[in-house]
C-alpha cells in the first residue's frame, strides 16, 4: 500500500473538510473493499478518513413507519437488531448472508452502497424496499441513489449518513451466491408495500435494477403462480467466467420466486 | 510398555502449536539486517525483452539493489532444472528449454519473473519497481493446449512447442483386441488446471554469511535436501557443505513445494551479492495464483473395449498434457510414469496402449498436485468403466467387480509396467456398497424426483501408487535422484529419542505418527520420543515428501534405524546380565534372559551405552543408529468411494448427499490422522470435480482466476459428513506394512462425484461442474423427457 494521511474526525462536519481539503481523500468505512484495493496498489489516496469515530453515524432506530440503519452500522448488528428482525425480517435475513462472519462485524450498510458494486446484497434492499438514502448534504430515493457500475448519484465528499427502510407489507430476499466469492451472482429482493410492489435484482446486472414486469404481475396477483410464466430478458445483463448472461436471467426468475416464498 | 502405540487415534502433538498460532513458518522468521525483495512479473503472456532499465529504480530510496536476468548471466547462474528426463516414443530425451530464475530474453507467463528488486523495506521494493522501465515487443500468447503445437513457438529449442511425444503399452495388441470387441466405449474428457492453494504462501530466506562463506536458506519445501540438490549442483554451482537449508512449520505444500522455484534461488543468490544480507520474500496470494506450480491439465480421448460378457479387452488413451511455459521440477514424470502406469486401474484389462504429448504454453509450469498423474488416470478409468456400464445396461457395481484382479492373482503384472504386491478389492466395494445402501437408491431417487429433483450415484474404484520406488527402476526410467528415505534413531543419555528423518511434514502429522512407531517398536514411552525433521544441518540427507511416502519409505527407514538400536542393545544387556547375547529377548521395551527373570529396561541400556562403565569389550559407546531404505516397489493403496448427488434443476446447484469411502492403506498406524487425511484429499477432489477451475484468457494468457473473488475453493458447506472405513491388506515389502493415505481422495474423488452427477443428469459434461453446465444439462435432460 502506498503512503497516506490518516484521519479519525468525530463529526461529520469535521469529515468533510478533512475531505474537501484533501488532494485526494477518500473516506474509509468498514474497509472492505477499500483496504485490499489499498493493499494492492490500485488506489493512491492522498487521504484516508477514518469514519469510525463519528457517533451520528451508527446504530439503528425506528422513525414512524421506518427503521432508520445508521451508514456505518455494520452487517452483523443489522443481523442482531430487534427493530430489523420484527419490522423487516428480509433485511435482517439479508444482512446475516452477506460475506462471512469477518466481513458482517466490519462491512457497513453505508460502505457498501457507496461504493455501489454491481455484486453486492444491500442495493437490492434499497431500491426493492424503497429506502431514502440521507447525506451530510441531502436526501435521495433509493430509485435514484444507484447511476451505473461502481457509480451512484454521490457528489464529491458527499456522505452516506443513514438509510431509511419504510417498513413493508411484507419482504423476502434470496440470492444466488458465486461459488467462488459468495457475492450474489442473482440476488432478489421482492417487497409489497401500501404503494406497490417491488422486485429489485443485484448482481445480475451492471447496478441494481427493477424487474418491472414481474412488479406489475405481482401486483395484481401476489403469488408464484403470477411470475411462474415470466422470464427476464438477458440483454444487457453481466456475462463472466462464471455465469452467462442466459444463466443470470434465468436465475432472476428463480430467486424471484424463492424471496416471493421467504416473504410469504 | 509404550502409552501410545501403533493403532492407537492420538491426536496430533503439532496441533497445540498450530491452533494457538505458535507455529514457525518461513515468513514468522526474521533475520538480522534482513532485506527485502520483490519481483517484477511480466505483465503480458509472452513478450520479447527488449530493454529493462533499472535505472530509476536503484536510486529509488531505500533500495540496496535490483538485479535482471543479465546480471545472473553474467554471475553463471544457470537453470532450474527438470529432475524427471522422459524419453519420446522414438527415443529422444524430451524438449528441455532453460527455465532461469530471472528471464533474459522473454517473458514466457503472466508472472514470469523480470527482475528483483532488494530494499530496506518491501513498501520501498516495490516503490522502486513500479519505476523500472521495460520496453518489450507482445507475441501472440500459446493458451489452449490444444492449439499449442499449430501456435507461435515459445522456446528456441522446442518445435511446435512440443516437449515429448510418449507412448506405453503395445499398441498393435490393443487394436487387435478392440476388433475383437463386443461394444467400445469412447469418452473426451478436460481434467481440469487447479491452483494448489496451500495455506502458507511461498516464503524464502536466503542468507550468505561473509565470515564463513556459508548459506543458510530458509525455504517453505516439503524436501529441503532436495532443493539443496538443485541449488548447488545445477543453479548455483556451491558445495553443498557450505549450504544449509531449514524447512521449518510448513503450511501445506499438496506437492507446489516440491520444486525448485525461482524465488528462493534468487533470494541465496542475491545474499551474497549484496555482501551478505539476509533477503526476504514472502509470497502474498496473487503472486502464489501467478508463480505456484499449477497441476492437472489434460486434455484426453479413451476407449475401453469390452467382449459380450462385460470383460475389458482393452483401453486405448490419448492425452495432451500442459508442461506450462517451463518445466517445473518433475513436470514430465507426472502425465507420464504416474499416470499411464496406472490405467490398468483394479482391473484385469489385459492390453493398454497410452500415447501422451505434453507441449508448452505461455502459463505458469504445470507439476504434480496431490495425487499427481494418479487422479488423471483414475479419472479416465472410472470414468470410461462407469459410461460403459450405463451403455452396456450393466451395473457399474457388477462391472467392476467382474473385471477385479482376484486376490490369488497377486503379485498381479499389469501390461503398463507396475507390477501390484496385494490387493483385495471386493471387501472394499462390498462394504461401500453397504454402507451407502446401495440397494436402496432407486427409492431415495424416487423421492427426490417427488420433489423435482434429479438424483444420482457413482463409483471410483480407485488405485494408487505410492512410495515411488526403487531407486533404480524409476533411474532407468529417467529420473534424476534417488526415491530412497532416511532415518537417525538416537537414544539421549536420560532415555528419551530423537528421531532425524528425512521426510518432511507440511501437514501429514509425522511428529504423532512417527513417534508412535519408535514408541511401539523400542517400548518406551509416546513423550519420550521427539521427531526432528526440515533441516539440513540436523537430518541425514533424505528426500522429502511427496506421493503419500513419507511412512511407507520414510517410516521403513526409521524401524530399520529401531531395529539396529535394538540389535546393540541386546549386546549391552547381554553384558549387564552376564548372558549370551543369543539368549537375549527383547519385548514391550524390557530384555530379559530367556529362562530366567532377569531384565533390563531400554532406558536402562541406554544410559549404560553413554555412561559405560561396565560396559561390554569391542562395542562402541552411545546408541544412534542411522538407517536408510529403498522400498522394493511401489505401494498400491486401493478403494472404493461413493458418491450420492442431489441437483436442483432450477438453478443446477449440486448437493453432496452422502459420501462413503472404504480404502485399503495397509496396516494403520494413527486412525485419526489417516481419516483426516481421507477427508481432506476427498475435499480437494470435489473441489477440482464441482468447482475449482484456472481460466486464462483464451487471447491475452491473462489469469482471469487470479484470487478468492474468481478461484472457488470448496468450503465445509460443499460437503456431507463423510463416512470413512478401512479394510486391510498389508503392504508385503515394506516392514510397517504400510500404503500410504495422503492422496487417495482426492484421486478417487473426481471420478465417484463426475460419475454421480452424470448419473443424474443422464449427459456427459466436463468438470468443474459449475451450476450453470449443470444446469444447462438439467434443462437438456428435462426437455428430451419431455418431447
Amino acid at each position: 500500500m502506498y503512503d497516506f494521511n490518516y484521519h479519525r474526525p468525530s463529526s461529520l462536519e469535521e469529515a468533510a473538510k478533512i475531505l474537501a481539503g484533501a488532494e485526494e481523500g477518500i473516506p474509509l468505512a468498514g474497509g472492505h473493499t477499500l483496504l485490499p484495493t489499498l493493499k494492492q496498489r490500485l488506489a493512491q489516496p492522498s487521504d484516508v478518513v477514518d469514519l469510525s469515530g463519528i457517533a451520528e453515524l451508527k446504530g439503528i432506530s425506528e422513525a414512524g413507519n421506518a427503521v432508520v440503519v445508521g451508514a456505518m452500522t455494520p452487517h452483523a448488528e443489522v443481523n442482531r437488531s430487534q427493530v430489523v428482525r420484527s419490522r423487516i425480517p428480509a433485511l435482517a435475513h439479508m444482512a446475516s448472508d452477506i460475506g462471512d462472519s469477518q466481513v458482517r462485524h466490519r462491512g457497513t450498510i453505508g460502505g457498501s452502497i457507496a461504493n455501489a458494486d454491481p455484486s453486492a446484497d444491500y442495493p437490492a434492499a434499497v431500491v426493492g424496499l424503497a429506502a431514502t438514502v440521507k447525506t451530510n448534504k441531502r436526501e435521495i430515493a433509493g430509485d435514484d441513489f444507484f447511476t451505473g457500475l461502481f457509480e451512484t448519484a454521490l457528489e464529491e465528499h458527499e456522505l452516506v449518513v443513514s438509510v431509511s427502510f419504510p417498513v413493508p407489507e411484507k419482504a423476502g430476499y434470496a440470492k444466488f451466491a458465486n461459488p467462488a466469492s459468495r457475492y450474489p451472482m442473482v440476488g432478489v429482493m421482492v417487497a409489497k408495500a401500501a404503494d406497490g410492489v417491488r422486485v429489485a435484482v443485484t448482481g445480475a446486472g451492471p447496478s441494481v435494477f427493477r424487474w418491472t414486469e414481474a412488479e406489475q404481475a405481482l401486483a395484481s396477483n401476489w403469488s408464484a403462480d403470477a411470475i411462474a410464466g415470466l422470464s427476464h430478458s438477458p440483454d444487457g445483463l453481466n456475462s463472466d467466467i462464471h455465469a452467462s448472461a442466459e444463466y443470470r436471467a434465468h436465475l432472476i426468475g428463480v430467486m424471484a420466486k424463492r424471496a416471493l416464498a421467504a416473504a410469504g | 510398555m509404550p502409552d501410545s502405540g501403533v493403532g492407537d487415534r492420538l491426536a496430533r502433538r503439532e496441533d497445540k502449536r498450530f491452533l494457538t498460532g505458535k507455529g514457525r513458518y518461513t515468513d514468522d522468521i526474521n533475520r538480522h539486517g534482513q532485506a527485502y525483495a520483490y519481483f517484477l512479473r511480466s505483465p503480458v503472456a509472452h513478450a520479447r525483452l527488449k530493454s529493462v532499465d533499472t535505472a530509476a529504480a536503484e536510486s529509488a530510496p531505500g533500495v540496496i539493489a535490483v538485479f535482471t536476468g543479465k546480471d545472473m548471466e553474467a554471475d553463471g547462474v544457470g537453470s532450474l532444472p527438470c529432475g524427471w528426463v522422459v524419453t519420446d516414443r522414438h527415443g529422444n530425451p524430451h524438449k528441455a528449454p532453460p527455465h532461469f530464475p530471472l528471464v533474459r530474453d522473454k517473458a514466457r507467463y503472466v508472472g514470469d519473473h523480470v527482475a528483483m528488486v532488494i530494499a530496506e523495506s518491501l513498501g520501498q521494493a516495490k516503490d522502486a519497481a513500479d519505476l523500472i522501465e521495460l520496453d518489450f515487443e507482445e507475441l501472440p500468447a500459446v493458451v489452449d493446449i490444444m492449439k499449442a503445437r499449430g501456435s507461435g513457438q515459445i522456446h528456441d529449442d522446442a518445435p511446435e512447442n512440443l516437449c515429448y511425444d510418449w507412448e506405453l503399452g503395445d499398441s498393435a495388441a490393443v487394436d487387435e483386441a478392440f476388433a475383437k470387441a463386443a461394444h467400445v466405449t469412447k469418452l473426451d474428457l478436460v481434467n481440469n488446471r487447479l491452483v494448489p492453494n496451500a495455506m502458507e504462501p511461498r516464503a524464502a530466506i536466503g542468507e550468505w554469511d561473509p565470515g564463513t562463506e556459508e548459506y543458510t536458506v530458509y525455504s517453505t519445501s516439503q524436501n529441503p535436501h532436495l532443493l539443496r540438490l538443485i541449488l548447488c549442483a545445477f543453479v548455483l554451482n556451491l558445495p553443498e557443505s557450505k549450504v544449509r537449508v531449514i524447512a521449518p512449520d510448513v503450511g501445506g505444500g499438496f506437492g507446489s513445494k516440491i520444486f525448485a522455484y525461482a524465488e528462493e534461488t534468487a533470494c541465496t543468490w542475491a545474499s551474497k551479492k549484496i555482501g551478505g544480507r539476509p533477503v526476504k520474500w514472502t509470497a502474498d496470494r496473487g503472486e502464489a495464483f501467478l508463480s505456484d506450480a499449477h497441476g492437472r491439465d489434460h486434455v484426453t480421448h479413451c476407449e475401453l473395449a469390452l467382449d459380450a460378457d462385460g470383460r475389458f479387452l482393452g483401453m486405448k488413451v490419448d492425452t495432451t498434457a500442459n508442461m506450462g511455459a517451463y518445466l517445473s521440477s518433475f513436470a514430465t514424470s507426472v502425465p507420464t510414469y504416474l499416470y499411464a502406469t496406472l490405467l490398468a486401474g483394479q482391473y484385469t484389462t489385459p492390453v493398454i496402449y497410452a500415447n501422451v504429448k505434453a507441449v508448452f504454453t505461455n502459463t505458469a509450469p504445470v507439476d504434480a498436485y496431490r495425487g499427481a498423474g494418479r487422479p488423471e488416470a483414475t479419472y479416465v478409468v472410472e470414468r470410461l468403466v462407469e459410461v460403459e456400464a450405463r451403455e452396456t445396461g450393466k451395473d457399474p457395481a457388477e462391472l467392476r467387480r467382474l473385471n477385479f484382479i482376484k486376490p490369488d492373482q497377486f503379485p498381479y503384472q499389469t501390461p503398463v509396467a507396475l507390477q501390484y504386491d496385494i490387493g483385495d478389492y471386493e471387501p472394499s466395494l462390498d462394504k461401500a456398497l453397504e454402507m451407502i445402501d446401495y440397494k436402496g437408491f432407486g427409492q431415495r431417487k424416487a423421492e427426490s424426483e417427488a420433489k423435482g429433483k434429479l438424483r444420482g450415484i457413482g463409483l471410483s474404484a480407485y488405485i494408487e501408487a505410492c512410495g515411488i520406488a526403487p531407486s533404480a527402476v524409476v533411474g532407468s526410467l529417467g529420473a534424476g535422484v534417488g526415491l530412497w528415505e532416511s532415518a537417525t534413531v538416537r537414544f539421549n543419555a536420560t532415555g528419551t529419542v530423537s528421531v532425524m528423518t528425512g521426510s518432511h511434514s507440511h501437514g501429514q502429522g509425522h511428529e504423532t505418527t512417527f513417534a508412535q512407531v519408535v514408541a511401539e517398536k523400542l517400548g518406551i514411552p509416546y513423550d519420550n520420543v521427539e521427531i526432528v525433521h526440515g533441516d539440513t544441518g540436523r537430518i541425514p540427507m533424505g528426500m522429502g515428501t511427496y506421493g503419500s511416502r513419507s511412512l511407507a519409505v520414510g517410516g521403513s527407514a526409521i524401524v530399520k534405524a529401531c531395529d539396529k538400536i535394538i540389535e546393540k542393545s541386546k549386546k549391552i544387556a547381554a553384558h549387564l546380565m552376564e548372558a549370551s547375547e543369543a539368549d537375549i529377548e527383547f519385548k514391550d521395551g524390557q530384555f530379559t534372559v530367556a529362562g530366567t527373570d532377569k531384565s533390563k529396561a531400554m532406558a536402562e541400556i541406554a544410559f549404560t551405552a553413554y555412561v559405560p562403565h561396565n560396559y561390554p569389550e569391542g562395542v562402541e559407546p552411545g546408541l544412534d543408529e542411522t538407517a536408510f531404505y529403498d522400498p522394493l516397489n511401489f505401494t498400491y493403496p486401493a478403494g472404493v468411494h461413493v458418491a450420492e448427488v442431489e441437483i436442483d434443476p432450477d438453478t443446477g446447484i449440486t448437493t453432496i448427499a452422502d459420501w462413503v469411502a472404504v480404502d485399503d492403506f495397509g496396516n494403520v498406524i494413527n486412525p485419526l490422522i489417516v481419516e483426516g487425511q481421507v477427508h481432506g484429499g476427498i475435499a480437494q477432489g470435489v473441489g477440482q470435480a464441482l468447482i475449482e477451475n484456472t481460466v486464462y484468457d483464451r487471447e491475452t494468457g491473462q489469469l482471469l482466476t487470479g484470487s478468492y473473488m474468481d478461484y472457488a475453493m470448496p468450503r465445509a458447506d460443499n460437503f456431507p459428513s463423510f463416512r470413512v472405513e478401512t479394510t486391510v491388506s498389508a503392504c508385503t515389502h515394506n516392514p510397517l506394512g504400510v500404503k500410504g493415505c495422503g492422496e487417495a481422495g482426492a484421486i478417487a474423488a473426481p471420478a465417484a462425484l463426475m460419475n454421480a452427477i452424470t448419473d443424474a443428469l443422464g449427459v456427459e459434461i466436463d468438470m468443474p461442474a459449475t451450476p450453470e453446465k449443470v444446469w444447462r444439462a438439467a434443462q437438456s435432460r428435462l426437455q428430451q423427457a419431455a418431447e
